[in-house]
């Protein structure tokens, strides 16, 4: 029953997805721009950007993850684990650019970890991330106790902090401009693309079909990996400075722009645009709730409710469609 | 015997014992029984909220938000308490697991009946939850002054030399093993867990399961949510931030599949007291307390690896065995 469902309308619906993002993206700006006269300000929404650009960063390979059938919930966790060792390398007096590539050595390597126990012992991605998130934020802890590293070298700020050129346009939004760009093209439009698809769709009949299923899941989390490091050296670099609490909660706040752009948790379906958008909503939303004076705990019922109702509203729609023409014959 | 062996919950039991050898020999004073009572009523809570974290997962769902369910249950009563002392404790312990069915009867509704994965439903209902415990009190705490001495007193009164608190997590230990084991509805949760599809065509009602088991966890963590302000004597917003994933832990380390159908409720309390041990030995032999997140992870780590490879071979022998009998 169902499946003959989804056969008739799944294009449908992912169309309406994207509209329906669109519109509740249009409907923040107004709402926003209505509320307080600050909202619709170049210079305001440039620097917003900042406050969720790191997140949006890893949220475009958790698309990937989760497309694929998996999760990750250890990506905060890494980017204290990358942190803490760049703060160390940066006390020890490396310069920026070994600092960028410890920053991004680290979490691809911790990545590469999730990775390989998943994919070698046949684990649920659940489970292990439960228990690397622990370990790597664990680590960072055993390292810097209730201690901080401050001492960062003054080019370093850039990467966080800076313009391109005169312009207010951040450095971290044009990053994470291009690497959409780059993953989108990658998996809509790459035979790795229609791989994920694939392996979350049906991983047995990928793997009867030729496609190397472990191999893929395991780039999949060391890029994760990868890009949580990357996520770290922005944050690092924009707030100066690590402690071991640093980035606490975000894996789930990352999810949540994930799913609520459209991606199925239970993987084979997502779109980069509904993503895009989604991180855009979330950002904004947050933006013009802070202009307005909403503290942050309120803010997040309201994240909560938005991610609730945005997957029931196709279900809402496909139930109420079907009941004008099938409805006798349902029953 | 051999049996026996193969049980996850024995080898996980050997395990705690030879933690307990090898810290004992360091410090002694780790084998007194007020330590090991201290422990229990340590991990009671935790024990309790994995229970009901495990039927969840044996159905093969997941809750994210016991930690905010807790925390909104905790601080209503603590509230409650506060502004009219004079309510009895029982009315309060009834309130504390009504908040706690109702929210977790929201989970199973959107989960049963929106057909909204559990992990999303209950990402989305932590942060609500969450949301609305800062809203309930502004961003203030109730503090140990501000509750009477029969709130805070409550689970550490104790009956027959043990406190009121171990006495709960026993009581809900043992009524959720006949549950589970002796019920109709019970093996129907494993049912749905082992095989959803072909649980449905043998009769169950897979989205009578489900919003069971959200509501009966719901109700377990709105009684620890009581348990937990009253035992530590404060209810603020952050309480029991991350305690979510601390009952899945214990649920992993005590053999329960995340992938539903497999789990008892003794691998889900020793799971839990190994989780205490640990703990309380890292205090005893002077470890930093910033060791314990590192050292939870890894045991986490262990413990799955183990059990998936153990799993693995216990299958190849089970193969083996019947080539060998047919």
């Amino acid at each position: 029953m169902n499946k003959e469902n989804r056969k008739i309308s799944l294009p449908n619906i992912i169309w309406q997805w994207e509209i329906i993002l669109l519109f509740i993206f249009i409907m923040v700006v107004i709402i926003n721009s209505n509320l307080s006269p600050y909202f619709l300000d170049y210079t305001n929404l440039m620097n917003t950007t900042f406050n969720f650009i790191e997140k949006a960063i890893i949220a475009l390979p958790m698309m990937f993850v989760i497309i694929c059938g998996d999760i990750d919930i250890s990506v905060a966790s890494i980017i204290a684990l990358s942190s803490v060792f760049m703060g160390m390398a940066s006390q020890a007096g490396v310069n920026t650019f070994g600092l960028v590539a410890i920053g991004l050595f680290a979490g691809s390597a911790a990545g590469f970890l999730n990775g390989f126990v998943i994919t070698k012992f046949g684990i649920p991605a659940i489970a292990v991330t439960l228990g690397s998130m622990s370990l790597f934020r664990g680590i960072a802890y055993v390292i810097l106790g209730d201690k901080a590293f401050t001492k960062y070298p003054i080019p370093f700020a850039y990467f966080g902090q800076g313009y391109i050129g005169n312009t207010m346009i951040p450095f971290e939004l044009v990053l994470f401009l291009m690497l959409a760009i780059i993953f989108g093209i990658i998996l809509h439009r790459t035979t790795i693309g229609r791989k994920v698809f694939a392996i979350g769709n049906n991983s047995t009949a990928a793997r009867f079909s030729g496609i190397p299923v472990n191999r893929v899941r395991l780039i999949i989390f060391t890029v994760t990996g990868l890009c949580s490091g990357l996520a770290s050296i922005l944050l690092t670099s924009r707030i100066g400075s690590t402690r071991p609490n640093i980035a606490s909660g975000w894996e789930l706040e990352i999810i949540t722009t994930v799913v609520l752009g459209g991606v199925a948790i239970t993987g084979g379906k997502g779109n980069i645009f509904g993503v895009v958008i989604s991180i855009f909503i979330i950002g904004f939303l947050k933006f013009g709730m802070g202009l307005i004076n909403i503290p942050g705990k309120v803010m997040t019922i309201i994240i909560g409710l938005l991610l609730i109702l945005a997957i029931m509203l196709p279900q809402l729609i496909e139930r109420l469609k079907p009941k004008n023409s099938f409805g006798k014959v349902k029953k | 015997m051999r049996d026996l062996f193969r049980k996850r919950e024995f080898s996980l039991f050997i395990f705690i014992l030879f933690i307990v050898f090898g810290v004992s020999l360091r410090t002694p004073s780790f084998l007194y029984i007020n330590n090991f009572v201290d422990i229990l009523n340590d991990t009671a809570i935790l024990s309790m909220v994995a229970i009901g974290q495990l039927i969840i997962i044996v159905t093969g769902g997941i809750d994210l938000s016991v930690g905010s369910s807790l925390a909104l249950s905790g601080m209503s009563v603590a509230l409650l308490n506060q502004y009219h002392p004079g309510i009895p404790i029982f009315v309060i312990i009834l309130i504390s697991i009504a908040i706690g069915l109702l929210l977790g009867s929201i989970n199973g509704l959107l989960v049963s009946r929106a057909k909204i994965p559990p992990i999303i439903t209950t990402l989305g209902t932590m942060s609500i939850y969450r949301g609305l415990v800062f809203v309930l009190c502004k961003g203030s705490w109730v503090s140990a002054h501000e509750m009477t001495e029969t709130f805070r007193g409550f689970p550490r009164s104790s009956f027959l030399g043990i406190s009121s608190l171990i006495w709960i997590s026993i009581l809900i230990v043992i009524l959720f093993l006949i549950f589970l084991n002796l019920s109709r509805t019970g093996r129907e949760i494993y049912g749905v867990g082992g095989n959803k599809i072909a649980s449905q065509y043998v009769g169950i009602n897979l989205k009578k399961i489900q919003y069971i088991v959200f509501t009966l966890g719901g109700g377990i963590t709105g009684l620890a949510g009581f348990l937990w302000v009253a035992r530590y004597a404060a209810a603020q917003s952050e309480t029991a931030i991350g305690f979510e994933f601390q009952t899945i832990a214990a649920c992993v380390i005590g053999g329960v599949s995340i992938a539903g159908g497999t789990g008892t409720i003794i691998g889900v309390v020793l799971g839990s007291f190994f989780m205490g041990i640990v703990y309380n030995a890292l205090t005893m032999i002077n470890v930093s307390p910033f060791w314990q997140m590192a050292i939870q992870g890894f045991i986490i780590l262990f413990a799955i690896i183990i059990n998936t490879v153990m799993d693995k071979r216990n299958q190849q022998l089970m193969l083996r065995k019947r080539s060998f009998n047919e």
